[in-house]
């Protein structure tokens, strides 16, 4: 191979490896919010709420599962989607830590979906947008399960902040507690950068001032305050976790990793 | 009302359920068939959401994600069958709550078959294939039972759980297809579920006192021995054409009866289960109560903000 020819070759698969990154950082999301919701199946304050939460965890694997068979076309290799879910390390995962925050009770689950979901719907809106066609198709295929989910998730702060003294106290509590894992929402990778720059990701900081705008609004008519806070934490798209990370990748990995390399 | 009115009532209800028509929520009924029918039916509700949880608990380690949104989609489809169920049986004259209220004090049962522990993915498929078989062989025949409500729900329930069995009847095949380690996973699941799997259809006939009763309403079509019978004969050659092995020696082909003859099932387990001293019974009562003790707050917040919601609105209004 000419020299020319063989760097042809390394752009190419540095420009993949952006885009196979850049998948990684919209699925993986998706992923651990899915498995945190898998968990409360058959667990939830009323039967309707039951059914809802183990719909949006479907409707996000659904999503995964397109995005990791994207990935796996992008990568080239072996790896397929299961290999992509369940095979990395921990520290190879680039999702945000707000999805990997436990269930504390209905109060954090919902403040969390809440605080997510007005970040992927206005995420894929731009997403539908992108120049690269698979991941525009999947955008426009998700949106309208996520705007679901957006509204569930308001309809429930807004219930909860303003139901009873004790629902208020405690949705307010969640709130408060997760407000620091909102910014992380917005920062942004090399591999973002890069695909920013080639027309094919999302410019999060455009809608950066919107998404804290439309959170206001709803908290505000849910009689609750918007936190005060000036320190938030990041790491997650850096594959730097939280404590809680590795028990759900256990679960998670559990059968990949006790009997390897067979098929289900 | 007077003795012989209700007496001429009870003909001519009885005659338009031999007449095969539906007997719908505001027409007369006798009380026991009012109490007969929640009875039945709650438990049938029960059954679904308790089995939410040995299934629910295998989403978080599903081997792959197309196994864990078919599980999830499975599960939900099982909390959907107790909404309709539990709605169903509202029509009778009593509240979800106190069907709730019923559950957790133990007054009402559900399914023994969930109290049973799910401890490995191959009991993904066993429950699927062997519970929900079961179960469909119980409910095709409600399909046509005389209370309007309760038949439509099985029609519509039956079409999801023969899908559930395939589902489940797939895994397990795909297990028994795969290596060494797989099919002992597959085999093991077979040998813990079978007999649990056969006492779902009840006591033997001679020791089921509802039998005949049920069978006038038309809440049971055949007794529970044959469609035991049937379930046996449905699955051996199932087990068979994946080469796997029922866990009963006695089990051998009749010719003259044209079915299969089959050991004796162990009844002091059958009724140490029911009576709440199975593996899982206090485990399931827990998770569910909790879940309901935990949710207090949220419905409690649920019901003042409808409330508020309602007092500005009318507020508008005026």
């Amino acid at each position: 191979m000419s020299p020319r020819a063989q760097s042809r070759g390394l752009t190419r698969k540095m420009e993949n490896e952006n885009l196979y990154q850049y998948i990684l950082g919209i699925a993986d999301n998706s992923l651990i919010l899915g498995q945190r919701l898998g968990e409360l199946c058959g667990h939830g304050p009323s039967l309707e709420t039951d059914i809802a939460l183990t719909n949006i965890s479907l409707d996000l694997f659904g999503q995964v599962r397109s995005y990791y068979q994207y990935a796996s076309k992008v990568a080239g290799n072996d790896r397929d989607e299961d290999t992509i879910a369940m095979k990395r390390p921990e520290r190879e995962y680039v999702n945000v830590l707000l999805v990997e925050q436990p269930n504390t009770d209905f109060g954090y689950v919902m403040a969390r979906q809440f605080l997510f979901d007005v970040y992927h719907f206005m995420f894929l809106t731009e997403l539908q947008n992108s120049k690269d066609m698979t991941l525009a198709a999947i955008a426009k295929k998700s949106i309208k399960e996520v705007s679901y989910h957006l509204r569930f998730s308001s309809d429930w702060i807004k219930r909860l902040g303003d139901g009873t003294e004790e629902s208020h106290k405690r949705i307010q509590n969640a709130i408060n507690d997760l407000w620091t894992y909102t910014d992380e929402l917005f920062h942004q990778t090399d591999a973002d950068k890069k695909m920013i720059a080639d027309g094919i990701g999302v410019d999060t900081s455009k809608f950066k001032e919107q998404y804290y705008k439309q959170i206001s609004n709803v908290l505000d008519e849910a009689t609750l305050e918007v936190p005060d806070l000036k320190y938030f934490q990041k790491g997650g798209k850096q594959g730097i976790h939280t404590e809680h990370m590795g028990y759900i990748l256990a679960e998670l990995q559990y059968m990949q990793r006790a009997y390897p390399n067979m098929e289900w | 009302m007077s003795e012989a009115q209700i007496k001429s009532l009870e003909e001519e209800f009885e005659a338009r359920i031999a007449r095969d028509e539906k007997i719908e929520p505001k027409d007369w009924m006798p009380e026991k068939y009012r109490k007969t029918h929640i009875r039945q039916m709650s438990q049938h509700a029960h059954s679904e959401i308790v089995g939410m949880l040995p299934e629910g608990n295998w989403i978080t380690r599903a081997p792959s994600l197309r196994r864990k949104v078919a599980l999830l989609a499975k599960v939900q489809d099982e909390g959907g069958h107790g909404l309709y169920l539990y709605s169903a049986t509202e029509t009778l004259g009593i509240t979800r709550d106190e069907m709730f209220e019923q559950l957790h004090s133990g007054k009402a049962k559900y399914s023994s078959i969930f109290n049973y522990p799910a401890i490995t993915w191959a009991d993904m498929g066993a429950i699927g294939w062997l519970v929900d078989g079961a179960a469909i062989i119980n409910q095709v025949a409600l399909c046509g039972t005389s209370f309007g409500p309760y038949a439509r729900a099985m029609v519509r329930i039956c079409k999801e759980e023969s899908f559930h069995q395939r589902q489940g009847y797939e895994i397990t095949l795909k297990l028994a297809q795969g290596t060494p380690e797989q099919k002992a996973m597959a085999q093991d699941a077979l040998d813990r579920w079978w007999w649990p799997s056969l006492m779902m259809f009840g006591p033997k006939d001679d020791e089921s006192p509802n039998t005949v009763q049920s069978m006038k309403w038309k809440l049971k079509r055949k007794t529970n021995d044959e469609l035991r019978q049937q379930f046996v004969d449905q699955t051996v050659p199932q087990a068979e054409s994946i080469g796997l092995t029922i866990p009963d020696p006695d089990l051998k082909w009749n010719e003259e009866k044209q079915g299969y003859d089959f050991g004796e099932i162990d009844w002091d387990e059958f009724w140490q289960v029911v009576k709440g001293h199975g593996p899982c019974n206090k485990e399931r009562m827990k998770a569910r109560v909790s879940a309901w003790e935990n949710g207090q707050w949220v419905r409690d917040a649920a019901m003042a903000y409808a409330e508020k919601q309602q007092l500005r609105k009318e507020k508008q209004a005026v």
